[in-house]
Order: structure tokens, then sequence, then C-alpha cells
């Protein structure tokens, strides 16, 4: 059997590909991105879709016709895909819908560290979470099997350290292939207005209960024996900082962590003097463990943040709270040298504009020099909050309130924000930039809407963001590149600021990184002599 | 028993865009050919922009938690001399650190192979056989790049001999 040394991430996208799938979607968010362009580059069909919502609703019809998909996203994108989410667990699926939500404790890359394990009691779906490449493959095929036979969606939980650690791998041959997709018509399962949802829950909750009788005797919780004095119980990766903490002590690694199988976590807990929950983020185990009156340890509250590693569990099962030593404060990141939003940073610290900001590199720009951002909270939140403060803000205040968003983030969410902009203007009007780099620049690069192109860089249908703004009704409509003309650029905002309307103006300068690759689209097209790139019309 | 003593600990550290990933990437390779286990950590994202970037390599017979203990590393591997003050609480008390001024940077046959010169020195210390290690380069790296970086190698093998 072939062995490779793979991460988390492109272990789940050889599942994909040994497990027939027949689409993976999702959009790029850390550490989640590398799946779909793996499975991509093994030849599964691949595709970044303009947000987790749409996403998840194409891996749901796909599912709906019988075949095989994955959505993958991190954990923040799962809060935008909740809604299809909670009633696909209703409708279920005929095929198999496996969902990743990736992760962050410790917040590496992300603008908090909600626990998606909530999401898996709340919309009633099993999850799995894999602690290494190996069980990120294993798992991640399982959830696709564990998908097709309770005909439900199927959670993967991944975490920064499983999706971003390479480990050896061992790939199984290929499954026999999956059904072949077809419609069957059944109103009562996928339509879902009350009447047929009513029922529809209570099958949901039916096929919990099964999942849970068979969570207690499923291969997806390893009991390994120890001196009986200490017992473990953990998920993901803390199982392994779990091993070499305390090698002595008994185990029971959760890899199915909802349902849990309650059952054998008693029995467990009765075969040790001392029984530990050991966890990454919230005390999700602990409490659902505690609740069905069985007798354990939780961490103490100061290890609810940050990334677990094997010195914390050592911590935790010492009981040791003394402070922890201070992680080693690096250099941080920063907008490159040669970025071209520098000038749109100092321009806006010039006019002293209150920036209402977006997620992706240029949120960098709230670093000294600039310090040039306000707020950040969500993607496309730029919008709705510029506007917010725009609407009750004495005016000579409001006049200063810009936001800012990136290309990406506008098709993503942040649209959504235009529409409202045009719907319920503020009597000061409001002035959008949206940064326009050609790119998805902050995680890795990759194509959206926007750019034209697929995930794998063909010519396909393109976005324009002026075409849009323009048929939407904004009033004043420009395309600037801040680069080219840093003088003229300060002019135009200086000029929009100063005007009671509503004005959208796009920087546009490729990213320093991905300018060459462009380049080599472009001209890849241009030599396929490409006709089939159906521009949206400006209006 | 599987209490992390046979494991080899190997972190490095540098800013972002030097390499420090893809010399983790070819030491983990490396030690995966020599039929090893390793697992190799670290976190990308944020710190693709400049910032500071550690990438952790452990190789052994069984390797469980895939990230180096803070104070437990036996080397670490340092490309920028702005980074060692903030890596240094990384090593462990007898641990050995190969710093970025072990090579001569006006020898390398190119700036940018100081990471594959680092690993040349680093590999002066492990017992890894040199055709896996030259396997790891080949495979990490772009064909009209491997001499370049089979000499850096050599030469971090070099002046780890003479330190």
């Amino acid at each position: 059997m072939e062995r490779r040394l793979l991460s988390g991430d492109e272990a789940v996208a050889a599942a994909a590909a040994d497990g027939g799938v027949h689409l993976g979607t999702g959009y790029p968010g850390t550490p989640s991105t590398e799946i779909l362009e793996a499975f991509s580059a093994l030849r599964g069909r691949a595709q970044w879709a303009p947000n987790e919502k749409v996403a998840l609703e194409v891996g749901l019809g796909a599912a709906f016709a019988g075949a095989r998909a994955i959505v993958t996203m991190k954990h923040v994108g799962l809060n935008v895909a909740a809604d299809p989410l909670f009633t696909a667990a209703y409708t279920g699926v005929s095929g198999a819908l496996v969902v990743v939500a990736a992760d962050d404790p410790g917040m590496a890359s992300s603008q908090n560290e909600q626990d998606s394990r909530r999401y898996a009691v709340a919309a009633g779906l099993p999850m799995l979470e894999p602690a290494d490449s190996q069980e990120a493959y294993d798992l991640a095929l399982a959830a696709l099997e564990l998908s097709q036979r309770w005909q439900l969606p199927v959670i993967l939980r991944m975490t920064t350290r499983v999706c971003h650690s390479k480990s050896i791998v061992v790939r199984r041959s290929r499954s026999a292939p999956a059904q072949v997709p077809r419609f069957r018509r059944d109103v009562a399962a996928r339509v879902m207005i009350p009447a047929y949802a009513r029922p529809a829950h209570l099958r949901l909750r039916k096929k919990l209960e099964s999942l849970q009788a068979w969570a207690e005797t499923a291969p997806l919780a390893v009991w390994r024996e120890g001196d009986g004095k200490l017992g473990i119980v953990a998920n993901g990766v803390t199982a392994r900082h779990a091993r070499e903490a305390a090698p002595g002590a008994s185990l029971l690694e959760l890899k199915l962590v909802h349902p849990l199988p309650l059952e054998k976590i008693r029995a467990f807990a009765a075969s040790v003097e001392r029984c530990v929950v050991l966890e990454e983020g919230d005390p999700v185990i602990a409490d659902a463990v505690r609740a069905a009156g069985i007798a354990v340890e939780a961490k103490a509250p100061a290890f609810r943040f940050g990334e677990l590693d094997v010195p914390r569990v050592r911590r935790i099962l010492a009981r040791d709270l003394s402070p922890e030593p201070e992680a080693p404060k690096g250099k941080p990141p920063q907008l490159c040298e040669a970025c071209p939003y520098h000038p749109v940073y100092s321009t806006l610290k010039k006019l002293g504009c209150i920036v209402a900001g977006d997620i992706g590199c240029y949120t960098l720009g709230v670093l000294p020099p600039y310090e040039g951002m306000d707020t950040c909270v969500a993607m496309g939140a730029s919008l709705g909050v510029g506007l917010g403060l725009r609407h009750v803000l004495p005016e000579e205040d409001a006049r200063k309130v810009v936001s800012i968003i990136g290309d990406s983030t506008f098709v993503h969410t942040g649209l959504n924000g235009l529409v409202e902009m045009v719907y319920n203007p503020p009597p000061t009007g409001h002035v959008l930039v949206v940064l326009d780099n050609g790119t998805t620049a902050m995680t890795g690069q990759q194509e959206h809407p926007g750019t034209g192109r697929t995930l794998d860089h063909a010519p396909t249908g393109k976005l324009s963001i002026e075409g849009l703004a323009r048929a939407l009704g904004v009033t004043n409509v420009d395309v600037v590149d801040p680069i080219a003309d840093p003088a003229g650029f300060e002019r135009l905002l200086a000029d929009r600021l100063a005007r009671r309307e509503l004005s959208v103006v796009v920087a546009r300068r490729p990213c320093i990184l991905a300018a060459a690759d462009i380049r080599k689209y472009e001209k890849a097209a241009a030599a396929a002599g490409c006709a089939a790139c159906p521009e949206v019309e400006n209006v | 028993m599987s209490d992390g003593a046979n494991v080899v600990n190997v972190v490095f550290a540098g800013l972002g865009g030097q390499g420090v990933i893809k010399a983790s990437d070819i030491l983990a390779d490396a030690a995966f050919r020599a039929g090893r286990d390793v697992k190799k950590a670290e976190v990308h994202g944020m710190s693709q922009r400049g910032g500071s970037v550690t990438s952790d390599v452990r190789f052994g017979r069984e390797v469980l938690s895939p990230m180096v203990p803070r104070g437990e590393a036996h080397y670490l591997v340092v490309l920028s001399a702005s980074e060692l003050a903030v890596a240094r609480p990384l090593l462990g008390p007898k641990g050995v650190l190969i710093p970025p001024d072990l090579v001569d940077e006006a020898a390398l046959p190119n700036r940018k192979s100081l990471n594959v010169a680092l690993l040349g020195a680093l590999a002066r210390h492990l017992d890894l056989p040199e055709e896996h290690w030259l396997a790891a380069i080949r495979a990490a790296l772009p064909e009209r790049l491997h001499e370049v970086n089979e000499k850096a190698f050599r030469l971090g093998r070099a002046a780890a001999l003479r330190a």
C-alpha cells in the first residue's frame, strides 16, 4: 500500500478521491483551504463557491441526487452555512454529504475561536474528529459511509494543528464506484414546509437515537488500558498530547464526538481511580458526560483559551494553575512591502477616516504605521457596520466613515451589505472602497467569481464589481489604481467623502504575490483563444 | 513505551518567505524516506506575511504529539538573526543551536538557499543517510534549483564540521 507524508488537509482530499466523491466545494479559509486544492490536484471535481452557504447548498443538491459531496470551510464559515445545515439535518440526503469544518483554537489566523462541536449538538448531526493525517483520511472515508448509511449530513471537524501537520498516511484502494446520480422525487422528505418538517424533525431524532446506540459499539472510541489509576477521555490531537504526557494512563480516544458513546465513557470512568476529560476549546465533552451523571474532572477554565500541547496537558493533569510561560513574541505579520494597499491606508489616515474594515490581508492595515482600521468583525461586515455608524453618529463624524472590503470578501457577503446601502442610505451617504487585488490573497491566492477563473484557474464567467454597483443604483462608481495614481486616489476619496451621496471606489491593482501567476493564467486563456468568458455587462 | 524518549525534536525558526517551512518539509521527507515515523507541525496563514514562523519536525520509532514541547527541542535551526532570542526558549538545556551565521552567506551560491545550507549543518548531527537527504531536496525543489541547493547543503555540512 502506498505510504505518504500528507497534511491533514491533503489526507481528506485523498479520502475524497478514494471514496468516490463526485463534487467538492467550499470557500477558502485557513486552515481548510488546501483540501479542495489537493482534491483538484488529484483530478477531483473541486470548485470554489462565493461563500459557505452557497457551497453547502450546492453540496446538498448533489447529495439529494444520490451523489457524494464534500463541502469545506473554516469554523466561522460554518456560521454562514448554518442556515441550510440545520434544515439539511431534517431533509437528510440520498448520497453522502460531508461538511468539513476546520476550527482554529488559538486563533492562528481567525477572528474567534468558536468550537464547532456545538453545531453538531445544535443541528443534531454526527461529527467525527481526527487526531492526525491517517485519521483524517480514515475518518473522512468513514464520514462518507456514515452519511450514506444514515442518510444524514456528517460533519468532519478538524483543527489547525491537524489540518496543517504532516504525518504518514496509508491509502486504501479506491472503493467501488459510487452510485450514479439520478433524481427521485420525494416531496415529503425534501420540501420543508411545516407539515413535512414536523415529521422530519421526529425522523431526525429517531435517527440520532439509533446513532447513539450504534456509537456505543462502533470502532470510533479507542480504549487503551493503562495502570488503572489515571484515566483520560480525549478527542482529536489532544489524545496524542495525552499519550505523550501521561504514557501510563488509561485513555479513551473519542473519534465520534457527536453523539458520544456515554455508556462506554461511564464504564471507562468507573475503571479508573481518577478520570479527566481533555479537550481543546469549550468543555463540550465534559459537560455532556457530567450531565449523564458520570463523575469526571474537567480542565480548569484557563485552558479553554488557545491550543493544548504536551506541556499544557501535563499542567492540567497536575492541576497546576501557576501562570504559564508567555508565548514567544515574534515579529507580527504585515502588509507586503509592495502591497497595493499601502497608498490606500496612508490616504485613509491622512483624511482622518473612521474605517469599518473587513477580513483579509488588508486587515493588517490596523497595525502601525497606519492603524487604519476601526472595526473588523466578520466576513462582509464592513458594509453593515459602516452604515450603522453613519446612521447614528453626529454628522461631522458620520461623514468620515468609510467601509473597506477586499474583492473576494465583497463577493462572499459584502454584496448583501451593498444592497442595504442602496436600500437604506444614511443621510450623509456612504463610501465603500473595494480593495480589488484580483485574488483571495490572505488564504494563499485562490480564485473567486470576480477573477473570472475557476479553482483550477480556467476561464469562466466573471463578476464585475463596478458593474454590480452601477446596476444597484450607486450614484458614484469609480475604478482607480492606487499605486499608479496615489494622488488621484486621495483626491477622489476626499471628494466622495464630501458628497452626501452613495459612492463605490474600486481600488484595483493585482496582489504583488499573485501578479505573475495572474499574467500567466491570462496569457494561457488568450492563447487558447477563449471566447467563453461572458463578462457581466457594465450597466 | 511511547514516551517520546526515542523521538528527535527539531524546530526551525525564521521569517515568512525565508524557506522555514520548505526546510522542515525536506527534513520530514528525509526522515520518512529513512523509514522513521514522522510528524511535522506548523501554523501558516497570517505568518505568510513576513512575520515570525516556526515549524516543528519530530521523528523516531513512534511520534505522538506533532508539536515539540517548549524547551524540549534537541536542535533549533534559526534562519534569521532577529529570531534567535525569540526562538531560544524552544531549545532544550542540552540542545544544539544552528544559527544563521554558521554558514557564510557570501559563499552561498544563492541567498535563498540558506535554509538548505543550514539543513546541511543539521545533517551532521542526525543519523539519516545522505541519499535520503538529497532525494528529499530534489523532491521539494524544481529541477533548475537542484544543483545550487545540493551545493548549499554540502557547504552547510562542511561548516558544521568546522564549528
